[in-house]
């Protein structure tokens, strides 16, 4: 029996091996930080310190790991059904549309907690609406899920851009954004949430969307492990042949599960559209939805594990704002490296480490 | 009459926008053509830009940044087939990562070693590709339509640009009329076939990685070092993607992967020109609508309305030898 195959405990699939695989990330980072110059040690402990030491910093942190949650979530549920939305980016965009809309037209008239609702909805329609072609054609054409979201990510970005310059701008005024959301229309910080920890959330934008994505998280493990639908989408991602042998329909299964994946992007504009900046502006996406590739594969499609996963993210984009500034060699492009390397080590590279486990294991735990 | 001097001077500029889609689709056709997908052509361009930029400046050579830029290149797609082949990852998260990869170390990389947020410095005239006027073209500029076809459009253009089009051809002949080109295409349709065969399935890959890695290098270089004189960060911009949708709209063929960068290329050109100006009785066409055809022409294509795309049989799956 090959290395491949050999059976391990939980606690080394979904522990160890990611946690190497991060090891290694971080080992590969930490050089380059050294070949410009600088100590890894030091810019770690900048990085640790800028992230999580005042209330203010876990409060971006988890700014920035509630994006990542919704858009993690979103390419986890399109993998367990094998199907690889590499579109989160543009659908979380697009979602943003629907979140304006939902804020522009209540605030006037209703508080937040009533136009929350509708601006979820509309955020998650407008989210999902931007996977549905591509998910057709998936289905239907048979052509490839990857190719396509990425050429709708581009669609999607030239789209906002014309209407954000041309249709959505505040006339009169340079700044391609819409006007900024009344009280009625923006979501709340959690400065409660920072407080029970005894510190201060400070200017950190951490705000009630934070606890829409924990839901989504319950509701997602839901969803692909206690509902019929959850199992048909793994059945599908775990072998379309079996999948259609066992009578569950590949059109609408595909179809279905690339609208909630679509859908949780989408909500991830809640988060930048209505909680921080309180109005929707070009390229507020800002890269989460590709970092949800990186959040959903080092928690290996689980929710659990993609909360996890999403605050290791938004210690490294907090922390890495302001390693940048102690120490102006390392510039805040060292994320992008650092993400690479997770993507790299986490995803692509997974198993690389396993048959020298398996070697361990089996001469420690078998004997 | 002055309608000729437009259409000539878009067609100057479609060239120079298509030189690199062309280099880095016809790197995307040997990957991709060898069984394994190449969503990481972005990643290598910008990595080569970067790299010829900063060995151009260091050394004052443009050829020796060519070099500089191939080697980074070839680095990139040695990192790829390593995840890839020998380790049988995900071929897509292993080209999104090194995307990733790309964007973050040539900004880093730059930012501290030149100190100038992100840019390599301006590169001087010697460190750089610059026009190659053919004789008489000055001359030639006088003499008709003609004549400033071949001043503007066949003159005027960097040795890179007349090495794309010959890389064409090239690329043809290499894929299918050597025994390698019939080998490469071969295991990316049926991978077991050519195993069989008693050939290695690893090393022919790898191989296809390398020539794909070589071709991403020229495309860098002639964006940091021939197109404009420094690197600047994210100069790729997408360009990778849109060789990618000119890959699958030229459906794995060299020629036709010509004419779609050719036909890329006009439509950023075009749509530059068509900036701010109104067409009569449409009005101003928005520039965003030139800036996504691409990538809505090749969505169409894929969903078969324009003929079927079929990608090579074997992309995207790992091969394992029988166990």
């Amino acid at each position: 029996m090959s290395t491949a195959s050999v059976p391990l405990p939980n606690w080394i699939n979904y522990g160890l091996i990611p946690l190497i695989n991060l090891c290694a990330a971080f080992i590969v980072s930490g050089f380059v930080v050294w070949m410009i110059g600088e100590s890894p040690i030091e810019a770690l402990t900048l990085l640790l310190q800028g992230a999580l030491g005042r209330g203010e910093g876990i409060g971006f942190t988890l700014y920035y790991a509630t994006s990542f949650i919704f858009t993690g979530l979103s390419v986890a549920v399109a993998i367990h059904a094998g199907l690889f939305n590499i579109g989160s980016e543009g659908q979380a965009y697009i979602g943003g549309l629907g979140a304006a809309i939902a804020a522009l037209s209540l605030d006037h008239y209703v508080p937040w907690y009533v136009t929350m609702p509708f601006a979820v909805i509309l955020s998650a329609i407008f989210g999902a609406a931007w996977a549905f072609l591509p998910a057709l054609m998936q289905a239907k054409r048979g052509s490839h899920i990857v190719i396509t979201t990425i050429m709708f990510n581009f669609i999607g970005a030239s789209l906002m851009n014309y209407l954000l310059v041309r249709v959505l701008i505040v006339p009169g005024k340079m700044a391609p954004e819409t006007r900024t959301f009344l009280e009625g229309g923006q979501l709340p910080k959690l400065d409660w949430l920072i407080a029970m920890f005894g510190s201060k959330l400070g200017a950190a934008p951490l705000n009630f969307s934070f606890l829409v994505a924990l839901f989504m998280c319950l509701v997602v493990w839901l969803l692909i492990w206690r509902t019929k639908l959850g199992y048909e989408i793994r059945t599908l991602g775990f072998s379309p042949s079996a999948a259609s042998y066992g009578g569950i329909p590949y059109v609408r299964t595909v179809i279905i599960t690339m609208l909630i994946s679509g859908g949780l992007a989408g909500m991830m504009a809640l988060n930048p559209v209505m909680g921080a900046s309180a109005r929707l502006q070009l390229e507020f996406v800002g890269g989460a939805g590709f970092v949800g590739i990186a959040v959903s594969l080092m928690g290996r499609n689980h929710p659990l594990g993609i909360i996890f996963a999403a605050v290791l993210f938004g210690v490294l984009y907090q922390g890495g704002a302001e390693l940048s500034f102690d120490m102006p060699a390392i510039t805040r492009e060292m994320i992008l490296v650092i993400q690479g390397l997770v993507i790299l080590f986490a995803g692509a590279l997974e198993y690389m480490f396993r048959p020298a486990i398996v070697r361990v294991y089996q001469k420690f735990v078998t004997v | 009459m002055e309608y000729i001097d437009i259409f000539i001077s878009i067609l100057g500029s479609t060239i120079r926008l298509s030189i690199p889609l062309i280099f880095t689709a016809l790197a995307g056709l040997f990957s991709e053509r060898s069984g394994i997908f190449d969503i990481g052509l972005e990643g290598k361009m910008l990595a080569a830009a970067f790299a010829s930029a900063s060995v151009a400046y260091v050394t004052g050579s443009a050829w020796l940044g060519l070099g500089g830029g191939i080697l980074v290149s070839i680095l990139f797609s040695l990192i790829h087939g390593f995840a890839s082949i020998t380790n049988r990852g995900n071929q897509i998260v292993s080209g999104v990562a090194l995307n990733f990869l790309a964007a973050g170390l040539t900004v880093v990389l730059g930012s501290a070693w030149f100190q100038q947020g992100g840019r390599t410095p301006s590169l001087p005239a010697g460190a750089r590709f610059t026009e190659i006027v053919f004789p008489g073209a000055d001359a030639a500029r006088s003499m008709g339509y003609l004549g400033k076809f071949y001043a503007n459009v066949i003159s005027g253009q960097n040795i890179l640009t007349y090495m794309a089009f010959a890389a064409v051809p090239l690329s043809w002949w290499v894929l299918y009329r050597t025994r390698f080109g019939l080998r490469l295409r071969a295991v990316g349709e049926n991978p077991g076939a050519v195993d069989t065969a008693g050939i290695s399935v690893t090393w022919l890959r790898y191989r296809a990685l390398i020539c794909a890695g070589f071709l991403c290098g020229f495309a860098g270089t002639y964006l940091s070092t021939a197109q404009s004189a420094a690197f600047i960060k994210d100069m790729s911009a997408g360009k990778g993607y849109i060789a990618l949708a000119a890959l699958i709209f030229a459906k794995w063929k060299p020629v036709p992967v010509m004419l779609a960068c050719l036909l890329f290329g006009f439509l950023d050109a075009f749509a530059n020109f068509m900036q701010g100006k109104t067409v009569f009785g449409i009005g101003e066409i928005p520039v965003q609508i030139f800036q996504a055809l691409p990538y809505i022409l090749t969505c169409v294509l894929l969903a078969g309305f324009i003929g079927v795309a079929r990608p090579p049989k074997a992309g995207g799956v790992p091969y394992t030898k029988e166990r």
